[in-house]
C-alpha cells in the first residue's frame, strides 16, 4: 500500500506539515489570525473542543457556509471534522475540497463499531490514536497521518505525552522482536502483520505522528515535540486563551525551536493567561473524549 | 568536504536530508543566523511558504538569508521555489527575489489536485545527470509563470516550466525528495 501513488501525495501533504502548528478555528476571522501568526494549517471546527465539553450536545461536522469562508480567506491547508464513521460527513466535505479531514474524537461518534474506510477517498485522513494498534488500525483503514489524542479541551498535557510516550515505547519493543513474535504482537495489538512489521523494521509509523490533545503553551508543544511529535495540533489553547495572537506566534516558534531553551524562553514572554484547565483524572469516564474511537 | 544545508524552520526537511544522506552528504540543518553562517549552500524544503516568511521575518533571518544567496548556491522545493522567485502571486507576498522568476501559489487547486506525475526533462537534465524520466510529485504546487532571461528551464510538466537553473541557484515546483531518485539534488550538490 506505500507505493500506491494516491496514497504517497496523502502523505506528501502530512510531509509539508511537519514543524508546523495546526491551529483549530471556527470562522474566517480566526483563521486569519492562524495564517498571520504562521500556523501550517488549520482546523475547521463548529466549537472547539473546550465549548464542545461544556455544551454538550451532539457535536458534527461544521457548517458547510463556515469551512468556506474559511477556505476563501487563507491560503493555507484547510482540515475539517468528521465524525467517527461518518463516511457521509466525509463525502461532502471532500466534494467541499477541503485538504484534509480528520476522523475525530472531538465529535460525537455516529458509528460505535466502524471507522470510515478512508482508502476509498481522495482527500487524506488523519485519526487519533492512544496506542500504536489504535494507530496501526487507522493507518490499515488508510489514515495518511496519525496523531496522539490527548485529551482535547482539557488544557492538560498529561494525555498527550501518556499517548505519544506509549507509541513510541510499543515501537521501539517491536525492534527487538523476531519474526514469529511479530506475528503474535499482531494479535495482540489488533493489527495487520504488515504494518506491524513496519513499525519494527523503522522503529517508526509508515506516516508521519503528530501530537494533539491539551497543548496550551510554547513549552507543552516542545515537550510533546522532544517526545517525537513531527508537528502538533492546538485546539481551544489558542483561542481560549487570553491573546491567541501572541500565544499562536509563540507556539509556531516552540515547533521550530523545540531543541533551544533560549528560544523557548522568548516564546514564553509576555503570552498573557492560558486556557483554563481541567484535572483529566478527575473526569469521568463519560466525560473523556479520547475513549472515543476503536 | 562542502557542508549542505537544510533551512528547518518548517516542512518536509527531513525528506530532504534524507535524499542529501543517500547522496553521501551529511546534511546540517539551519535555524538561525549562525547555523547559515556555517554551510556551503542551502536547500530550503517544501512546506507552508507562509509559515517559513513568518519565522524567517520573526527571526531575522531574511537578510542574511538575501546576501547568503548572493554568494553562494541555494535549491528551492515548492514552498522554497516560492521564497526564491522575484514575484509571489495567490495571494502576492516577500519574497527574497534571488531569482527571476514570478510564481504563483497553488496554481494547480487544492489538495485533491496534488498528483504524482512523470514527466521528461530535457536533454540539458540528462547530459548533466543520467538519462530517464523524472517522478514529480507535485502537493499544492505553485506554477512558474515567468521566466526571466537569466534563468533556463530544465524540466517541464503540461508546459509549465517546474525545475529551473539561474547561475548557481535551482528551484523545483515539485517535490524529488519525496522519491528515490536523486539526480536534482546531486546537481544541486554539484554547485557547491
Amino acid at each position: 500500500m506505500f507505493l500506491d501513488e494516491t496514497f504517497r501525495v496523502k502523505v506528501g501533504l502530512a510531509e509539508m506539515l511537519k514543524g508546523g502548528v495546526i491551529m483549530d478555528v471556527t470562522n474566517a476571522e480566526q483563521a486569519q489570525i492562524a495564517e498571520r501568526a504562521g500556523a501550517a494549517a488549520v482546523m475547521a471546527l463548529e466549537r472547539v473542543p473546550a465549548d464542545i465539553r461544556k455544551e454538550g450536545g451532539v457535536a458534527r461536522m461544521a457548517p458547510i457556509s463556515k469551512i468556506r469562508e474559511i477556505m476563501q480567506t487563507v491560503s493555507i491547508p484547510v482540515m475539517a471534522k468528521a465524525r467517527i464513521g461518518h463516511f457521509m460527513e466525509a463525502r461532502v466535505l471532500e466534494a467541499l475540497g477541503v485538504d484534509y479531514i480528520d476522523e475525530s474524537e472531538v465529535l460525537t461518534p455516529a458509528d460505535e463499531e466502524h471507522h470510515i474506510d478512508k482508502k476509498n477517498f481522495k482527500v487524506p485522513f488523519v485519526c487519533g490514536a492512544r496506542n500504536l494498534g489504535e494507530a496501526l488500525r487507522r493507518i490499515a483503514e488508510g489514515a495518511a497521518m496519525i496523531r496522539t489524542k490527548g485529551e482535547a479541551g482539557s488544557g492538560n498535557i498529561v494525555e498527550a505525552v501518556r499517548h505519544m510516550r506509549t507509541i513510541q515505547k510499543e515501537m521501539k519493543q517491536l525492534t527487538v522482536l523476531g519474526k514469529e513474535e511479530l506475528v503474535h504482537e499482531a494479535k495482540n495489538l489488533g493489527a495487520p502483520l504488515e504494518l506491524v512489521e513496519y513499525a519494527a523494521q523503522h522503529g517508526k509509523l509508515p506516516v508521519p505522528n503528530f501530537s494533539a490533545g491539551g497543548i496550551a503553551t510554547p513549552a507543552d508543544a516542545a515537550l510533546v515535540m522532544q517526545l517525537g511529535a513531527e508537528a502538533v495540533f492546538v485546539g481551544s489553547g489558542i483561542f481560549k486563551s487570553s491573546d491567541p495572537e501572541a500565544r499562536a506566534k509563540a507556539i509556531v516558534k516552540a515547533a521550530t525551536y523545540y531543541n533551544d531553551p533560549a528560544k523557548l524562553l522568548e516564546a514564553s514572554e509576555e503570552l498573557g493567561m492560558g486556557m483554563p484547565g481541567l484535572d483529566v483524572s478527575k473526569l469521568q469516564e463519560s466525560e473523556l473524549l479520547q475513549t472515543r474511537g476503536w | 568536504m562542502r557542508r549542505a544545508g537544510i533551512l528547518a524552520l518548517q516542512g518536509d526537511f527531513e525528506a530532504h536530508g534524507r535524499t542529501l544522506a543517500r547522496l553521501g552528504a551529511e546534511p546540517v540543518f539551519v535555524r538561525t543566523a549562525a547555523e547559515l553562517d556555517a554551510v556551503d549552500g542551502l536547500i530550503i524544503p517544501g512546506g507552508e511558504s507562509t509559515t517559513m516568511l513568518k519565522l524567517l521575518r520573526l527571526e531575522d533571518l531574511l537578510e542574511p538569508l538575501r546576501e547568503f544567496g548572493r554568494r553562494k548556491p541555494i535549491f528551492g522545493t515548492c514552498a522554497g521555489a516560492i521564497l526564491l522567485a522575484t514575484g509571489v502571486t495567490h495571494p502576492e507576498q516577500e519574497s527574497l527575489a534571488l531569482m527571476d522568476i514570478d510564481v504563483e501559489r497553488n496554481a494547480y487547486g487544492r489538495q485533491i489536485d496534488s498528483r504524482v506525475a512523470r514527466l521528461s526533462p530535457e536533454e540539458e537534465f540528462a547530459a548533466r545527470t543520467e538519462p530517464g524520466d523524472l517522478e514529480a510529485v507535485f502537493i499544492r504546487a505553485p506554477i512558474i509563470r515567468r521566466v526571466g532571461g537569466a534563468a533556463r528551464v530544465l524540466a517541464r510538466f503540461l508546459d509549465d516550466p517546474v525545475l529551473v537553473e539561474q547561475g548557481s541557484h535551482l528551484v523545483a515546483t515539485f517535490h524529488p525528495e519525496l522519491t528515490t531518485d536523486t539526480r536534482v539534488h546531486g546537481l544541486f550538490l554539484g554547485k557547491l
